[in-house]
């Protein structure tokens, strides 16, 4: 973010690749279907029913929006689209194999969750149509900056006013007639968009404006006072609906953020240690985040419920599938019960039934997808597009960190989903929101300077010849 | 279904994925060997660049005839804070100041927002013409008045910068 930098740099290829674009998503949309081949002809021996159904249905979704991105976003980044109708597709394919399970696809769990989803990702790609067709500049939303914080801090506590509380968090608000709903995911995308306006304004005064303490740059009262109040909310939201996932991503981001307009260090030790007591502070008085913690750091004793924990049913699924995999449909992933197998623990799937070499593919097209944003913020022109990119590529990194953390236990396991694979309706159309901003900004970012005019008084200071 | 089919299909699931991530690597390839790095202050349309080098080898033939012979190619920075940089010269005007959208962006004290531009007339002739600076453009050793044609290898003198043109 440094502005006195005197060199650009510039991708060499042709601008707009969005033959590159239909060529990788025919494949991310052949992929899904493979996997819906084999996933029937493992568990009954011939290819399933509605195999041609969803296959269209997923060509058709990938086709609408890819005509939508070469109608108006034309320079938009070419990779992240299919990578998200990949993922997208994946995760209809494993909830639709988990269906299968008649153990966990009772009345009482919601029947069969696959159509459903695929509904929600109906929405989700309309909400992406919706974005590249209303916003035409990012820079427009920079205009919003404090009205996002409001209403990203309205969205984050309406669960507590009129939410519900499931599995021990209070982070649905259900709305008759269409299902549950859950804000959070929709206040991560606002509040990166109110952390971009904000830190384009301030980040000098945070950077410059300190005083150096044993090799750290120590801020300002006054600039510590923002980074202070994002804490408390983020703890407020974990003690009232305790939600760890959503206030972990929600302070991660402030500070990710913070970083890297400011390219101090110090942010990111302070970030740290204050999330670090946060969370020892709430692990230790609340009893829900207590026993998640517990069932980390002890995964084999047993469970409330006086069964095996789920932290354990996750690393025996791991260990089961080892280097290669089960196979499609092969696994007993269903042994984890519930709908958790379908949501939370939707990785442990893919663990087990495509091994090691399966998960760090689903990994690597995270990871991509998560390049793909930043290389966008370094393309971005703008300063808010810098950062608002980066923002949003920073959500999604910590969600994947996060839900993938927690069920290979590396970190206490939170409720939190992993983008387009897990089952939930929120998430799906609030990630295809997410990555129609990231291409509107990549547009942007990647559109040819136009030529330029020609001059007029060229032709009107002629020197005039005798 | 017989083991062995489930099993080539498990791996071959495995291998197509696995492509899926490899082919999206290449697409991000030009990432890493198709980017230039361009000194911002000399060139300010990078993506102009490219076409700039394919053009090189046959100038002549792009400006329809105009061009005479021996005329001037390129634009040298011999002195100032952009000492060392070129730019190639096709016809187009080049504007000098510290206004952003200026060809070549001076960041000297002494030079004006739009300072002055160098262009080709009808013959090919390139002319410099100072545009109502503060502090003026020097030709040799004069302050221009009116729109001068340049000799080769004269010094154009803007506040610490010194420009020439060359072959």
């Amino acid at each position: 973010m440094s502005s006195n930098n005197n060199t650009t740099v510039s991708p060499g290829g042709l601008p707009s690749r969005r033959n590159t674009e239909l060529m990788m998503l025919v494949f991310a949309v052949v992929i899904p279907v493979f996997a819906y081949a084999n996933v029937g002809l493992a568990k009954e021996g011939s290819l399933p029913a509605g195999m041609l159904g969803y296959g269209l249905g997923l060509g058709l979704l990938a086709g609408v929006a890819h005509l939508a991105v070469r109608r108006w976003a034309p320079y938009a980044d070419p990779l992240m689209l299919p990578i998200a109708t990949l993922l997208n597709g994946l995760g209809l394919v494993l909830i639709w194999r988990l269906d299968q399970e008649p153990t966990i696809t009772t009345d009482r769990l919601g029947g069969p969750l696959a159509p459903g989803q695929l509904m929600w990702s109906t929405v989700g790609v309309a909400l992406f149509i919706g974005v590249l067709l209303l916003l035409k500049d990012h820079r427009l939303l920079q205009r919003y900056t404090y009205i996002s914080m409001v209403v990203a801090l309205v969205l984050l506590a309406l669960p507590i006013v009129v939410g519900e509380e499931i599995n021990g968090a209070r982070i649905w608000v259900r709305i008759p007639g269409v299902g549950s709903l859950q804000p959070g995911e929709f206040a991560k995308i606002i509040i990166a968009v109110f952390f971009a306006g904000y830190l384009m304004v301030k980040r000098d005064a945070l950077a410059l404006a300190s005083r150096r303490v044993m090799g750290l740059y120590l801020p300002r009262g006054r600039d510590l006072g923002p980074i202070l109040v994002i804490w408390a909310i983020s703890l407020l939201i974990l003690i009232f609906e305790t939600d760890l996932g959503t206030s972990l991503l929600f302070f991660g981001i402030f500070v990710v953020m913070l970083y890297v307009a400011t390219e101090r260090t110090s942010w990111i030790i302070f970030g740290l240690l204050l999330s670090a007591s946060g969370a020892v502070l709430v692990a230790s008085t609340n009893a829900h985040v207590g026993e998640r913690v517990n069932n980390w750091l002890n995964p084999l004793d047993r469970a409330a419920n006086d069964g095996v924990t789920e932290t354990a049913q996750a690393m025996f699924s791991f260990g089961s599938g080892g280097l290669f995999g089960s196979g499609l449909g092969q696994g007993y992933s269903r042994l984890i019960g519930g709908i958790a197998a379908k949501s939370d623990y939707i990785l442990a799937t893919v663990g087990e039934e495509l091994g090691l070499a399966g998960l760090m593919a689903i990994v690597m097209l995270y990871a991509l997808l998560i390049e793909r944003g930043m290389r966008t913020a370094l393309a971005a022109r703008d300063p808010f597009g810098k950062l608002l990119a980066v923002g949003l590529a920073g959500v999604f990194a910590i969600q994947v960190f996060v839900v993938a953390g927690g069920v290979t236990a590396l970190i206490p396991l939170t409720g939190m989903t992993m983008p387009f694979l897990a089952q939930g309706g929120s998430s799906v159309i609030a990630n295809w929101a997410l990555i129609a901003l990231l291409l509107r900004i990549s547009d942007t970012a990647r559109r040819p300077a136009p030529a330029p005019a020609p001059s007029l008084d060229a032709e009107q200071t002629q020197v005039v010849r005798p | 279904m017989s083991e062995l089919t489930l099993t080539v299909m498990r791996l071959g699931f495995l291998a197509v994925l696995w492509l899926f991530v490899i082919v999206a690597v290449q697409v991000i390839r030009s990432d890493l060997f198709g980017t230039r790095v361009t000194q911002r202050a000399a060139v300010r349309r990078p993506d102009q660049a490219g076409q700039r080098r394919e053009r090189q080898p046959q100038p002549k033939a792009r400006s329809g005839g105009r061009q005479r012979r021996g005329a001037p190619t390129k634009l040298v920075i011999t002195e100032g804070s952009l000492a060392g940089t070129t730019v190639a010269l096709q016809g187009q005007t080049i504007t000098l100041g510290r206004a952003h959208d200026s060809t070549i962006v001076l960041d000297d004290d002494y030079a004006s927002g739009r300072h002055a531009r160098i262009y080709p007339d009808q013959n090919g002739q390139w002319i410099v013409e100072d545009l109502g600076s503060t502090n003026g453009t020097y030709l040799d050793r004069g302050r221009l008045t009116t729109p001068v044609p340049i000799p080769p290898g004269a010094p154009i003198r803007i506040g610490k910068t010194v420009i020439e043109l060359r072959k």
